[in-house]
């Protein structure tokens, strides 16, 4: 008897180690998160699981520094997930899988039109790359409520950098705040403030971040550290191209004007509460004239080492649905890539007064993102730029570098790091 | 006969009794080829090769290029006369760094040892005290200093609450450095301690009873008796504190993220961030300022092996 038992059991054993992998399909799927994306594709994603039966979607939620440092790695070598959700659209585009062998393409230039090309390799590619989950915009937040305690008039339409400076020192001085301004520790968030400078981004000779109207931006920003309008725990509270925002100080009561983005909206609305009233305004201008916020925000791409690329495709494409974009942009709290969704308009769920406005002010700026802007989130080298502003202005900020040391040093690490990526 | 005879004996058969021990070792050292050299060897190509790409396939050869970037330098004094001015900050930061916390980590450790060697009371307790912190993870010990030494941290309410009024330590450059060394100090000091401790009382008592009856000072007998016979030791800390020193990472990665700008920035950063944090990822230089380390960690443990053969040879 024995014996039967265990020649059955062991038969049973092996055929069921053999047929596994032919029967469960399981697809790895790296997500980082502001709020909640994560946990909302995770559950959304088992209707498509129970649409595709044998198929196991795994969410691997990372922090979203693995995204940046590991996640490259990982594709380098081969050993990349079937999918993740990514906020270098470009830079990683060499190991995209192409969705539209998989894909209805009319309905994807359609719903996505512009922004199918921040996933592209540059000129000529026609690829369909990634599902744009998250659009977003950076912009400012302001305390209303210091201001009104402090009895200052809140600069109105067309406000300059120096209005809002001058303006959230007098509050910060009233109210004995101790930070008038921040704006967070990223190339991405400092670039529509140098817009407003004149900053051109894409020269006549290609990408720079030497020309006078980024100078003139970086000269001011390290002016008002040295002055005390911008809080040096921010950028000078960190080493090397470190992301750091300002969210925190902003939440503790402790900022005054935060500059930062539409994807901060889900945190403040949950973490100050009835603590204080905030806002979102309008992006300040700048001498140039331009007073534009910098779109960006993530997507949910496939990579080319996956095993299974119709599952993949299939995947991303449920997801692209319009009727689950909507839900998903609904319950994310996010503003919509998705041409379709963004005119029929989005039900936030359960959103409180403020962050519907915060969400509506935010959608506002999207037409009026300059070209500049709408260039550098799609430029595939933006990762390197975004990386050395960040170094050398720290750098300018703490003494190291004076300023025109620092921009040399920016033109010259740029010039470094496109000899190095051809 | 026992079982195991069995394959020996055909072993011994096929190679013969003197080709015996490379078969022992063939295991070891296959695991060795391959986890040791084969990284070297993969450095040696990574720092000669150029590109942001990680296959080897696709990095085209550029010779001794990411040397020569590395050390082109109008004045090794002044990193902003450097091409590679961040590696030169990162090696100028560690060369000051490693002075300081090795030479005020070993004064300390000897400091702590002596006072542990003599008859106090709880002894047993206060040596597990300064042990304590070398157990804890290093982004543990980071996070606990962080707290303590951020601008709402424990400290600046101290110094609030007294009047003297906080100030943000890990903002300020020179702040930052001195809290980094202090942190390191605090990290390790323990396990030196534990050495020179053992050194200590290693040294028999009868020399000190003779000197006891000499009638010679504690300041004589410390420097006359209980310094020259811990020097074997002293200098067995002082290498690897130094060794340690100059691969000082995850603890100061943990609490200053190496700035404020570069001024806490060690050279393992500046490879870690060249090679993995950056954009491109510039393999090439980070292989190669690896490589420049491994030198100085090479001739450090060769002075360590040397320092400890004389000591065996007496």
């Amino acid at each position: 008897m024995t014996p039967k038992i265990l020649k059955t059991t062991a038969l049973t054993a092996g055929v069921l180690a053999l047929a596994a992998p032919a029967m469960a399909q399981e697809l790895r799927f790296m997500c980082s998160t502001d709020g909640n994306e994560c946990e909302v594709y995770e559950d959304i994603l088992t209707r498509f699981e129970a649409a595709n039966p044998g198929v196991d979607v795994v969410v691997d939620v990372v922090p979203y520094q693995a995204i940046l440092e590991n996640l490259p790695v990982q594709l380098a070598a081969g050993n990349g997930p079937d999918l993740a959700k990514v906020t270098d659209l470009g830079g990683l585009n060499e190991y995209y899988l192409d969705l539209a062998p998989h894909v209805d393409r009319g309905y994807w230039e359609e719903s996505f039109g512009d922004f199918l090309t921040w996933y592209r390799g540059g000129d000529g590619d026609e690829g369909i790359y990634g599902l744009h989950t998250q659009l977003t915009i950076t912009g400012p937040f302001v305390n209303a409520t210091l201001f009104e305690q402090a009895g200052v008039e809140m600069p109105g339409d067309g406000a300059t950098w120096e209005d809002w400076a001058a303006a959230a020192r007098q509050v910060a001085e009233a109210t004995g705040t101790p930070f008038p301004m921040a704006i967070d520790r990223s190339g991405h968030r400092v670039a529509g403030p140098a817009i407003s400078y004149g900053a051109a981004l894409n020269g006549p000779d290609g990408p720079t971040l030497s020309d006078d109207g980024f100078t003139a931006f970086v000269e001011q920003f390290v002016a008002w550290h040295e002055d005390g309008t911008m809080a040096r725990d921010v950028w000078a509270g960190q080493g090397g191209a470190t992301y750091q925002d300002g969210a925190q100080e902003f939440i503790n009561g402790e900022l005054v004007f935060l500059y930062s983005g539409s994807w901060q909206i889900g945190r403040m609305e949950e973490s100050v509460g009835d603590f204080f009233d905030w806002q979102v305004v309008d992006s300040p201008c700048g001498p140039a004239g331009a007073c534009s916020g910098v779109p960006g925000g993530s997507g949910i791409v496939g990579f080319n080492d996956t095993e299974h690329p119709e599952l993949v495709a299939a995947l991303i494409d449920f997801l692209a649905d319009e009727e689950v974009y909507a839900e998903a942009t609904a319950r994310t709290r996010n503003l919509p890539a998705h041409l379709g969704v963004a005119s029929a308009g989005v039900d936030y769920e359960g959103v409180s007064e403020g962050a519907a406005g915060a969400l509506n002010g935010f959608a506002a700026a999207l037409p009026d993102v300059d070209p500049a802007a709408f260039w550098y989130q799609g430029y595939a080298g933006n990762r390197a730029m975004f990386g050395i502003t960040v170094e050398r202005v720290s750098q300018a900020i703490v003494g190291e570098l004076t300023v025109d040391e620092a921009v040399a040093r920016m033109e010259e690490d740029l010039a470094a790091a496109m000899a190095e990526s051809q | 006969m026992r079982i195991i005879e069995i394959p020996m004996l055909a072993l011994q058969r096929l190679f013969g009794v003197h080709k015996l021990a490379w078969v022992f070792l063939l295991p070891n050292l296959l695991l060795f080829a391959f986890f040791a050299f084969l990284p070297i060897f993969l450095n040696v190509f990574y720092a000669t090769s150029g590109g942001d790409n990680i296959l080897l396939d696709d990095r085209p050869y550029v010779g001794a290029q990411n040397f020569n970037n590395l050390v082109d330098c109008s004045n090794y004094l002044d990193p902003n006369t450097c091409r590679e001015d961040k590696f030169w900050r990162a090696i100028w930061n560690t060369l000051w760094f490693v002075t300081l916390q090795v030479g005020i980590m070993v004064g300390f450790s000897l400091l702590t040892a002596i006072i542990l060697n003599r008859d106090i009371r709880a002894r047993g307790f206060f040596r597990s005290v300064f042990f304590f912190p070398v157990l804890l993870s290093p982004v543990v010990v980071a996070l606990i200093w962080k707290w303590v030494l951020q601008r709402e941290g424990i400290l600046n309410a101290f110094l609030d609450s007294t009047g003297i009024g906080g100030i943000n330590w890990l903002v300020d450059a020179e702040w930052a450095f001195a809290w980094t060394v202090f942190l390191t100090v605090w990290a390790h000091m323990g396990f030196y301690t534990l050495i020179l401790l053992a050194g200590l009382q290693a040294i028999p008592r009868d020399v000190y009873e003779a000197a006891t009856m000499d009638r010679a000072s504690p300041w004589r007998v410390f420097r006359k008796i209980t310094l020259p016979l811990l020097a074997p030791t002293m200098l067995v800390v002082l290498i690897l504190a130094l060794i340690r020193g100059v691969q000082t990472f995850d603890e100061v990665y943990a609490f200053t993220g190496g700035g404020p700008g570069t001024a806490t920035t060690f050279i393992i950063q500046y490879i870690y961030e060249e090679g993995f944090a950056g954009a491109p990822r510039v393999w090439g230089m980070a292989a190669a300022a690896s490589i420049l380390v491994a030198v100085v960690l090479v001739i450090l443990t060769l002075i360590q092996l040397w320092v400890n053969r004389r000591n065996v040879d007496g």
